[in-house]
């Protein structure tokens, strides 16, 4: 398939989508998901159904709303104004369970027990590549209180080879990483557990290995795979491309090629090129992955830390050759993915098959070490060169990458270089390099943080080059609306107007500011249903088997009900997170808000459609004489006439009236992508390589904000995480033995309260008239793609240098400010 | 974790006579809990002596300071003649770890808590200073960026109390109880360098319990201070740290203890920097040259180069701190 590019271009409000550009395809963020490619074949709902004609707000209002006309399908509810008119939408909404949670009262997976549960421990490799040829399990057996034992057949999440006859057969997967998992042990208590897993013994024949990912690019390095190897992603996106060419670890390149880069150079007036390094992150929920699985002949229950009940159960049913209808999986509580907990994982298929042997229910929790294994953001190396106009105007883009998801694929760069900016001329090749390491995985917005670190850095670099400020300069190449807007805000509300030249503090703490860029993707997810339920007492409940990873959806769906319902979003009752209700969307690709809202308004319209039509005899009129209106039902020829809701359910001639709706194609598809500017302030100290963040801006579009609390939450959380990025978390791997060194939250450093800075958010709405909420995920282009490249900047400005290496520890800036004499590193 | 029994203690002798086969004292139990769990240490029995009373407390008299080893690193820290005669102390106890740890972590447990090279407390390595037969130090040729820039020749760990390096830098001895009686130790021989022995860090041997320790009163004109330095504020370990102890005379230093931390398998003492200082004014020149001094001679591995700049930032700013010339450093970590 020829690859696809979004452009740039195609953020624009006025025009429509140019013909000979499709959506989506892009480094790590193409729809994989079914789900999405489904949207992507889908046409816009004019197409597919009967349709009335709706006008809608438009645009941003700091540029003046206008109006637009679309075609809306019949049994979808009128347009919503903006947000200043409604009533719950767009209001600051405090989370629905943030009581329960705050209080312990929130049970996550890691806290669910069942009678007789069962505890499980896995048993992972001491080696970090090698054949397995035996596993001796009697002592284990023995020992009291052990129910079950497994040992694993086939290991999920590594890369598998298109020919799999290179490799001898065995009843034992390769081992390819140490801590890749074996076997693993249930019994009465964790203990006895841990103490029966230590029993298990393993004898291997060890086989060469790398973790080096330089090392692992040179001709006569150990391979980790005999011959090409391919991965799939999994329901939150990731894996890399397929069936590209592969020499020794060399997995690639992805080409993408958009005109002609060496003409593009030639006529470039000024060229900037540079060689970026980012590190390995590791996801570090909180909450490790974890199940809890209840095989029972008529039903299997699991309980799953996941950020998709659906895809877990359909991995589940895929494995066991269950009929879905046969597995439930449930998900109140969920202590964070980003990325990496979509589907049933080892840990998932291994606690089934104990349960399954031992008649139990059986819990099985990664411990902390085994959490920074399972997963992980690939590093990079890339080489990236730009070319540009004296006026700025981009005339070609080349960028090189080489990145490391260990026995994994999905380590491109490329989506921020490809459709920040419009350029006529591109260039890009990514790499997979295989080493003995834990296998990469999606991790939130993919392929963005490496790529922007450098992409954004270097058009940082470009403006330095044509002396032209880089906010002039992204006026000059960046055609997204929202972010003019978002810049303009920036100029306006930060220090930017008294930035100084680089690198001019005299003393040893130098300060300096800069800003950098995103753009992410809307995907839709089709697979987005619901039930929207109210009671003759009134009372009003909202199910979808969509879940809650800490988001805040429970309160984002409390709010679309509210609004539609007019009573309070606390006294809509939330039941989400189980697949026995109506089948939502996984939350990956920031999907969830913009595929469920426009389902759950539309049930809520419905329902609220036959209340009234049910009602209405009993109020001697009818149905289109009944309007919500301040939270109130009024008849529309006499406003006299007004009742709440619970009046008007009680006359309701069945217990309850419900409607369950699954989301419609989007009314049209002009905006694709959206993004946001963040702005930094920061300290350096020049003698102790301490980079201390003083003060973030950013500027933000999601779509319409349905719960700005929450989109700014999602916020300071990605920011937070773009620092940590940026200056501390780095996976440590001993090259000469292949473990990883730092696996724990101590030499895993991660930010802490005291790194914390000053944080502003302004969100900017932007209503786009493509869906009955207009609401946009925020989860990805918040804060965790610009930060590294946004401290970049800053640091440039501070000091005059250009960190091209992440995280900024130290040890990294020392060396980059050239404080470490040669003698010093020996 | 393997199994353990658990004794519980209100007398020193009591906890004497249960140090026996293998036995362990607990005191905070932080770093000792962090071992058993990671399966570096298996001690078939816990000795705690949290509940022993005379191993509590702390008393600021005229001829110094006498610490129990339970007294808590917040309790050192908040102490308000710890703070205006013995700030180095406050301050290394001050910002070690975090507010729960320090309400948790005495200074017996501190001074005797074992190195964090993360070869040691792997269970995926065998370290010679677990008793492997191997003669190799991983860091040599491994990972070393944490590891010590001095004497790392046998073994590359850093010691990580930090409240052993002010002590270090004013003379303070500890109090060592045995069956056999009591022997008196200066801190300054009471770490023990991997040349001597690769498996004790201290001189502490089995069936010993710290119960005190003694700080000699400062002269007068004596101004001390302590900062750690890293990657991260919130709880991490220094990658340098200095301790100073000034004997001022008007603008000029008559006497000066200028110790670092995480340099070398043991806290130590630079006699060319001190050299440097004695009989010096204060000032950011003789602060700098000070620093350069205490690192001539450093022999730092692959990845480490970068701490000795660290510490010759430390040691100068500490310096300028403890002379009243400059503030606590916002650069400083903990
Ligand atoms: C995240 C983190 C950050 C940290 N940062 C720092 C830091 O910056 N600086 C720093 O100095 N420390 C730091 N620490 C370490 C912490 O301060 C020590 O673990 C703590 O002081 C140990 O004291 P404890 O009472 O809990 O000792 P325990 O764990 O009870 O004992 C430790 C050892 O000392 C022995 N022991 C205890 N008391 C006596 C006694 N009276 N006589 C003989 N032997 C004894 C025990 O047998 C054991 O071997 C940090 C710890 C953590 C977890």
């Amino acid at each position: 398939m020829a690859p696809e590019i979004v452009l740039a271009a195609q953020e624009q409000q006025q025009s429509t989508q140019p013909k000979s550009v499709k959506k989506g395809v892009e480094g790590e963020a193409k729809p994989t998901r079914e789900a999405e490619k489904k949207d992507e074949q889908t046409p816009t709902a004019a197409k597919s159904t009967a349709t009335r004609t709706e006008t809608f707000v438009f645009g941003i209002p700091q540029n003046g709303l206008t109006k637009k006309e679309r075609q809306v399908p019949l049994d979808e509810p009128p347009p919503l104004a903006q947000n200043s008119e409604l009533k719950y939408i767009g209001k600051p909404t405090p989370r629905y369970d943030g009581m329960a949670k705050a209080t312990g009262r929130g049970k996550y997976t890691a806290d669910i027990q069942l009678p007789g549960m069962l505890y499980a421990r896995m048993v992972d490799a001491t080696i970090p590549h090698g054949r397995i040829t035996s596993v001796d399990t009697s002592a284990a057996e023995a020992l009291p209180g052990v129910k079950a034992i497994h040992v694993i057949e086939h290991t999920f999440g590594i890369a598998a080879l298109r020919d799999p006859k290179q490799e001898a057969p065995s009843k034992y997967p390769v081992i390819r990483y140490a801590g890749q998992p074996i076997a693993a042990v249930a019994a009465t208590s964790p203990q006895i557990a841990s103490d029966a897993a230590a029993l298990i013994k393993v004898t291997y024949d060890r086989m060469p290995f790398v973790v080096d990912k330089q090392d692992a690019r040179a001709p006569d390095a150990p391979t980790v795979f005999p011959g090409p190897a391919d991965a799939e992603g999994s329901a939150g996106g990731g894996g890399g491309p397929k069936n590209v060419p592969q020499v020794g670890n060399v997995h690639g390149p992805e080409r993408k090629k958009v005109g002609d880069v060496d003409k593009g150079f030639s006529e470039a007036d000024a060229v900037v090129e540079g060689e970026y390094f980012t590190q390995v992150q590791t996801h570090s929920a909180l909450e490790t992955h974890g199940f809890v699985v209840d095989w029972k002949p008529e039903e299997v229950t699991v309980y799953a830390s996941t950020q998709g009940t659906a895809s877990v159960r359909d991995e589940f049913a895929e494995v066991f050759k269950l009929p879905k209808s046969q597995v439930r999986v449930i998900t109140e509580f969920m202590g964070g993915g980003f990325g990496a907990k979509f589907g049933a994982g080892n840990e998932g298929v291994v606690a089934a098959h104990l349960s399954r042997k031992a008649k139990l229910p059986v819990k099985l929790m990664l411990d902390r070490k085994q959490e920074h294994i399972v997963c992980n953001r690939p590093d990079s190396h890339q080489k990236l060169k730009i070319g540009a106009k004296k006026d700025g105007t981009l005339t070609a883009i080349s960028l090189t990458s080489y990145g490391t998801a260990g026995v994994g694929t999905g380590a491109g760069t490329a989506g921020p270089a490809t459709n920040l900016y419009k350029c006529p001329n591109l260039l890009t090749e990514e790499y997979d390099v295989f080493i003995n390491a834990g296998p990469g995985a999606a991790f939130r917005a993919p392929g963005h943080p490496q790529g922007c670190f450098a992409f954004e850095q270097a058009i940082d670099e470009l403006a330095v080059k044509l002396d032209m400020d880089p906010m002039d300069l992204r006026d000059k190449i960046d055609e997204s609306p929202t972010r003019r807007v978002e810049r303009k805000i920036i100029r306006e509300r930060t220090n930017w107007k008294t930035r100084k030249a680089a690198g001019v503090d005299t003393g040893p703490v130098k300060r300096g500011m800069g800003i950098a860029q995103s753009v992410w993707y809307r995907f839709i997810n089709m697979d987005s249903s619901c039930e929207v339920r109210v009671s003759r007492d009134g009372s009003v409940e909202i199910m979808s088997s969509v879940q809650d990873l800490g988001t805040g959806t429970k309160t984002l769906l409390a709010i679309v009900v509210a609004e539609e319902f007019g009573i309070s979003p606390a006294d809509v009752v939330i039941r989400i997170g189980d697949t026995r209700y109506p089948i939502g969307p996984n939350s990956g690709g920031s999907v969830t808000a913009g595929s469920i809202t426009p389902a759950v308004r539309n049930a809520s319209y419905q329902a609220r459609q036959k209340l009234f039509a049910a009602a209405a005899p009993k109020l001697s009129t009818t149905a289109d004489n009944l309007e919500m209106r301040g939270g109130k039902v009024v008849f529309k020829n006499d406003e006299s006439k007004s009742y709440s809701l619970k009046q008007i359910a009680a006359k309701m001639p069945t217990s309850e009236i419900s409607a369950r709706v699954t989301r419609g194609p989007e009314y049209a598809k002009e905006r694709i992508t959206y993004g946001g500017v963040d702005y930094v302030e920061l300290a350096v100290d020049t003698e102790t390589g301490r980079v201390h963040i003083e003060k973030v801006f950013g500027a933000h579009d999601c779509g319409r904000p349905i719960n700005p609390l929450g989109v700014i939450s999602q916020i300071n959380g990605g920011i937070l995480q773009g620092i940590s990025y940026a200056l501390f978390e780095d996976r440590v791997m001993d090259r000469k033995q292949g473990y990883m060194l730092n696996a724990n939250l101590e030499n895993y450093k991660i930010i802490g309260a005291r790194e914390v800075p000053e944080i502003e958010i302004e969100l900017v709405e932007n209503y786009i008239a493509q869906s009955s909420t207009d609401a946009a995920g925020i989860g990805e282009s918040a804060g965790i793609i610009t930060l590294a490249a946004a401290i970049g900047n800053a640091f440039y400005n501070a000091t005059g240098v250009r960190m091209r290496k992440i995280p900024m520890t130290p040890a990294n800036v020392l060396a980059a400010l050239g404080r470490v004499s040669q003698e010093e590193t020996a | 974790m393997n199994k353990f029994a658990f004794v519980d203690c209100t007398t020193v002798d009591q906890a004497l006579a249960e140090l026996k086969d293998g036995a362990v004292i607990k005191a905070g139990g932080i770093d000792l809990l962090d071992l058993m769990k990671d399966g570096i240490v298996t001690p078939p029995k816990l000795v705690n002596i949290r509940n022993v009373s005379s191993l509590r407390g702390i008393t600021a008299s005229k001829d110094g300071l006498h610490l129990g080893p339970l007294a808590t690193l917040s309790e050192l820290a908040a102490h308000p003649e710890i703070q205006r005669d013995y700030s180095a102390l406050a301050d290394a106890a001050g910002h070690a770890a975090t507010p729960q740890i320090r309400n948790m972590a005495t200074l017996g447990g501190n001074l005797t808590q074992r190195p964090r090279c993360w070869y040691f407390r792997s269970s995926d390595f065998d370290c010679k200073k677990k008793g492997a037969g191997s003669d190799e130090c991983h860091a040599h040729e491994g990972e070393n960026q944490y590891h010590a820039v001095m004497n790392n020749s046998t073994c590359a760990m850093v010691h990580p109390s930090s409240t052993a390096v002010p002590l270090l830098a004013m003379n303070a001895q500890v109090e060592i109880t045995s069956k056999r009686g009591k022997r008196s130790v200066p801190i300054s021989e009471f770490y023990v360098p991997p040349e001597k022995s690769l498996i004790n860090e201290t001189v502490l041997q089995t069936g010993e319990i710290i119960t005190g320790i003694f700080v000699p009163a400062p002269e007068s004109g004596t101004r001390s201070a302590y900062q750690k330095y890293g990657e991260k504020e919130s709880f991490d370990w220094p990658l340098a740290d200095a301790g100073i102890v000034l004997v001022m005379e008007g603008e000029r230093c008559r006497k000066a203890a200028v110790v670092m931390g995480v340099a070398a398998p043991t806290p130590i003492r630079s006699q060319a920097a001190e050299a440097v200082l004695t009989g010096a004014t204060i000032n950011e020149a003789t602060a700098r040259a000070a620093a350069k001094a205490a690192m001539q001679g450093a022999t730092p591995l692959s990845q480490n180069g970068f701490k000795v700049q660290l510490f010759q930032t430390a040691i100068y700013r500490t310096i300028l701190l403890a002379a009243g010339q400059m503030q606590r450093d916002p650069s400083a970590i903990g």
